[in-house]
């Protein structure tokens, strides 16, 4: 349980840790908080011939509010999002998901970029990225580049990012007062990753019908996804039993997840069903 | 007037608590000796395999490495680990090699130790160390061992190492005479004691002294200290084993594994220091894992709801070696199964498994926890076959009062027997019903409530202790009227120096803070047993109590040489020896120590038992269990102390919801082990179960001991598999849903609702 031999830089610069990056053709490796990095570099998973410490890096930890939506700094942490009370209003989604994640000691130090990047399939913040949307900002020695969450995660821990990448800043989408949203997960135990998960959110027109109905899942498949079929049955109609019904037997045999240890690949359909027709019904409440 | 000490029976705050959280607790990992090095295992990565060739050189090029050590370092035949329990001969080709040789048989099986000067080099060696190992068939199910399509060990000819016979009266003639028959299959799924701080020790070698001393010993300090140095040829009084404090045992810590011998051998070869620290990926493939059985037993009954007859057949997976105790776990669930019912026809086979997985051995209530998931059930489905009220049908068949000592059923080979010392299980139960409020809350048994269906179940339960055959105690007061008390008993965070300051307090007569335990070195006392099977405080106590009679015999004839009377004239009272109306104290008595020694001696197990009640609410879509209440109910014969024993029942309480519902080793079929970390092997943590009460009663002394005690260590955990199972098929009765394995996982229950669904929707 020891970390392999590597080489340690704490840069003051994004272009700097950039220029380090790109000096090891891939075989350095950014760390921030470290709390999904430092386990696989314990169990000798990775072996980074140099970490590049994004600590001294600043301007990457605001939380921005605007009228184009919510802008998160690679290096802002989950207590963060936690502790930052406008998000309620501005990003509820956002909040309720974070609340999830992991527990107390860990919320202290894991970041969103780092999640991101490490692009857990259960993880709960690139499952609220490809839900609403998110669009991420990522610098490299080309310099810098704009990608959708949907073009972000290519796979089970893996992303678009190049080796001389750093993802800097996920931008969120303009959060309406009115809309109407949930987010729930089941795990074994409390903070435990979750076996499922559901993130959903829609607006009503004028006569109370779903319009944009986004419906993401995470746990389930290599990477979070969103349930295309289930969306296009809610949308232009009217949330009551029989539609919640069919949305939710609709997301089961929408999805297919792998049979692992936890549980067998039915079982995590038949989970993201219950916890659509929940969460539909508490969107409604 | 004469005054009494009454610290027996009082809630006193542990007095090892201070030091813990005050982060003076002195671990083994905080054992640093001059000039140490560090030595990491190589361990085997194939589940069964022969070993063709270890090359190191690669590891010993590695700057700061010092030693790369294999098989033929220790000798022409390697040592192995002999049994503690059961050493029945055998048994002997089933012993583990302390280091592998011509073959691997599990994933962790130390096959190499590196010798460096820090544990990071020493791992980066690990990687270095080319290992040709040709990979054996594997062995990692109950049918695979059966179908033999390998053999663990050729010359035995068989996966089956023993089959143990549990019997009393004549279970054939019971059952072709029983009104009512079921038969059904269990099956326990393998979990392990996972104490919080590894295990770990530091080894010195003392050339010049020809002295062997080794930190980081637990529960069996003596034996382990003959074995070792009966495998390295020293002299017993020339090998030193010192416990330092630990994060935990649960029967796990403390055994002889391989690492016992290697690192003090490893010291003796390099001439320094040598520590290990295990991480907890090591110690996840390589302490005892434990419970891994299954089951097909067969209840007779009759018309009027007596259970008769009780047969069947015990598959336990041990693993691919058997260490140390590694029989006693298969042996219980055969020989406890009756637990504290009236069965008086038993026909139980149990046979020991051997596989390509970590080797088995105790883990609190070893057995008895299996046993008790197995039985319980099949009382409420005997109970629903029946029609009769599983209250009523437990109580018409718990073992009476007037019946004690009640004899269960022996045992062979090793053949023994025991019986029920004493005890009211009537009235335990009762009280239990009492305080959970049964009758108020079986309205709820059933109902869907808020999207949960809640389910009501409750068990009672017998908890063995006190092994022998003996422990020592040697009492010194010295000569500023201060007491030391040295045990032969180990510390595994049970709380042993404050409940023996508290026995010994009484037994002198003497304060509290005058006393000090010293545990903790094999010099300290002649022999000692240890912590295990609940036997700390019987044994050790008792022999505390009979050490202190001696003394005062001692102190009075102190006193009387120097008042001019005779020893029975002298009246000991406040730490005063007097005659007439002089008073000699305790300090300045004498010039030198008074010092005494007394053995207990003990044949016969105490037997505490109890009652629980539990309350679950089931999410038939998730699977999910939430343990809305639980209460448990034991009689201890005599209490101690009740805050330690209260710490003791939640703790173990909490450990068996662990095994109900959240920890499994999984291996795959070729006997990898898929759950190698906490992120996969799932630990009960302090959010998960937070309604749980223990109420402990005093209704039948031990008849056996001069405490009257009965060992408490373990009670809390044994019924727990047995009753959730209960109260999650209660909670889902309308589909008549039947676990019959366990962890109730969310996906187990969530697929035995799915079948159960299926099959009303077919009828």
């Amino acid at each position: 349980m020891k970390p392999p031999i590597f080489e340690y830089a704490s840069p003051s610069t994004v272009a700097e840790a950039v220029a380090l990056l790109a000096s090891r053709d891939g075989s350095a490796k950014v760390i921030s908080g470290g709390q999904s990095l430092m386990p696989m570099l314990a169990f000798r998973l990775a072996a980074p011939e140099l970490l590049v410490d994004l600590k001294h890096l600043k301007n990457l930890d605001a939380i921005s509010i605007g009228e184009d939506g919510v802008r998160l700094g690679a290096k802002v942490r989950w207590c963060d999002i936690e502790s930052d009370a406008r998000l309620a209003v501005s990003h509820p989604l956002l909040a309720e998901a974070i609340r999830h994640v992991a527990h107390y000691q860990i919320r202290n130090r894991g970041t969103v970029g780092g999640s991101l990047a490490h692009a857990d399939p259960s993880a709960e913040m690139p499952g609220v990225a490809m839900t609403c949307e998110a669009r991420m900002t990522i610098v490299g020695s080309a310099g810098s580049r704009i990608e959708a969450a949907a073009d972000f995660f290519t796979g089970p821990l893996q992303t678009s990012l190049q080796p001389d990448e750093i993802l800097t800043e996920v931008h969120l989408p303009p959060w309406p007062a009115a809309r109407r949203w949930a987010f729930l997960e089941f795990a074994r135990r409390k903070g435990d990753f979750a076996m499922a998960g559901v993130a959903l959110h829609y607006d009503l027109d004028g006569t109370g019908r779903i319009v944009d109905a986004h419906v993401g899942v995470i746990g389930v498949a290599d990477r979070p996804i969103r349930l295309a079929a289930v969306e296009t049955m809610l949308n232009a109609n009217r949330l009551d039993d029989k539609l919640i019904a069919a949305a939710s037997a609709k997301a089961r045999e929408s999805v297919d997840p792998p049979s692992d240890i936890h549980a067998p690949g039915a079982y995590r359909a038949a989970l993201v069903a219950t916890l659509l027709a929940r969460g539909l019904k508490k969107s409604a409440a | 007037m004469k005054s009494f000490n009454s610290y027996i029976g009082r809630p006193m705050e542990r007095v090892e608590d201070l030091r813990m959280v005050r982060g003076r607790g002195t671990y083994v990992a905080d054992v640093n000796r001059p000039n140490q090095l560090y030595a990491v295992i190589l361990r085997s990565s194939v589940a069964h395999g022969i070993i063709r060739s270890i090359d190191s050189s690669e590891a010993l090029a590695l700057p700061g490495v010092h030693r790369v050590l294999t098989a033929k370092d220790f000798g022409t035949k390697v040592p192995v680990i002999p049994l503690r329990l059961q050493p029945l001969p055998q048994l002997e080709s089933f012993h583990q090699p302390v280091l592998a040789d011509k073959k691997v048989r599990y994933v962790g099986e130390p096959v190499a130790v590196v010798i460096a000067d820090s544990a990071a080099i020493a791992e980066d060696a690990l990687e270095r160390i080319a290992l040709d190992i040709e990979p054996l068939p594997a062995i990692a199910s109950r049918s695979q061992a059966e179908a033999k399509r390998a053999v663990l060990f050729e010359e035995h000819g068989s996966n089956v190492a023993i089959t143990w016979s549990a019997f009393r009266g004549n279970a054939d003639e019971a059952f072709k005479m029983a009104d009512y028959v079921r038969r059904e299959t269990f099956k326990v799924q393998r979990h392990a004691a996972m104490f919080m701080e590894p295990r770990g020790f530091v080894a010195e070698w003392d050339e010049v002294a020809g002295k062997l001393t080794v930190w980081g010993a637990a529960k069996t300090a003596w034996h382990n200290r003959r074995t070792l140095a009966a495998q390295l040829g020293l002299a017993l009084e020339t090998v030193d084993l010192i416990e330092v404090d630990v994060g935990g045992g649960f029967g796990s810590r403390g055994e002889f594994y391989p690492e016992d011998y290697l690192i003090p051998a490893a010291a003796r070869i390099v001439g320094r220091p040598v520590k290990w620290t295990e991480d907890r990926r090591e110690h996840i493939m390589s302490a005892n894992h434990a419970r891994d059985i299954e089951c097909d037993v067969e209840f007779a009954v009759s018309r009027d709801g007596r259970f008769i007859g009780l047969r069947g057949q015990i598959w336990a997976d041990i693993g691919a070696y058997i260490r140390t105790n590694g029989s006693v776990g298969p042996r219980n669930v055969a020989q406890f199964m009756s637990g504290p019912y009236c069965i008086e026809h038993i026909d139980l086979k149990s046979s020991m498994l051997t596989t390509n997985k970590t080797p088995c051995g105790t883990y609190r209530g070893p057995g008895r926890y299996e046993t008790d998931f197995i039985r319980e059930r099949m009382i409420d489905l005997v109970a629903q076959d029946l029609k009769i009220d599983r209250v009523e049908l437990r109580r018409r068949n718990l073992v009476a009062d007037a019946q004690m000592p009640y004899p269960l059923a022996s045992i062979t080979p090793y053949d023994s027997s025991t019986e029920l010392d004493s005890g009211d299980y009537h009235a335990v139960f009762d009280r239990c019903l009492r305080e959970f409020g049964w009758d108020e809350r079986s309205k709820l048994r059933g109902q869907l409530i808020d999207g949960y269906y809640h389910g009501l179940a409750i068990g009672s339960f017998i908890e063995g202790g006190a092994a022998g055959p003996k422990e020592e105690a040697r009492l010194v007061l010295e000569t500023d009227g201060a007491l030391s008390v040295y045990i032969g008993s180990s510390s595994v965070g049970q709380g042993l120096e404050t409940i023996m300051a508290q026995i010994a307090a009484d037994a002198m007569e003497m304060s509290y803070d005058k006393i000090t335990i010293r545990h903790g070195s094999t010099s300290y006392v002649k022999d000692g047993y240890g912590a295990y099977h609940s036997r700390s405080t019987v044994m050790g106590g008792s022999a505390i109590l009979l050490a202190a009679e001696k003394l005062k015999d001692l102190i009075r004839k102190t006193a009387a040489a120097r008042l001019g009377c005779t020893a029975e004239q002298i009246v000991i009272d406040g730490e005063q020896a007097g005659f007439g109306g002089e008073h000699l104290a305790f300090a300045g008595l004498s010039d030198e120590p008074l010092e005494v020694e007394a053995e207990f001696f003990n044949k016969k197990y105490t037997w505490a038992y109890g009652t629980q009640a539990a309350h679950v609410a089931v999410d038939p879509g998730t699977g999910h269990v939430k343990v809305v209440d639980f209460i448990s109910v034991e009689d201890v014969g005599r209490m101690i102390n009740p805050l330690t024993l209260h710490g003791q029942a939640i703790g173990s309480i909490v450990q068996g919801l662990g095994g109900a519902f959240l920890e499994h080793l999984v291996y795959d079929d070729e006997g990898q082990l898929l759950t190698g970390s906490f992120a996969d092997y799932l630990m009960p943590t302090a959010s998960d179960f937070p309604n749980i009460r223990s109420i402990t009663v005093e209704l039948k002394p031990c008849p056996n001991n001069p405490l009257g005690a009965k060992g408490a260590g373990e009670g809390g955990l044994i019924p727990v598999g047995g009753v959730m199972a209960n109260a999650v098929a209660d909670a889902l009765s309308h589909l008549n849903v039947q676990p019959m394995e366990l962890p109730l996982s969310p996906p187990r229950i969530w697929q035995l609702v799915e079948r159960a669904e299926a099959a009303r929707s077919a009828t």
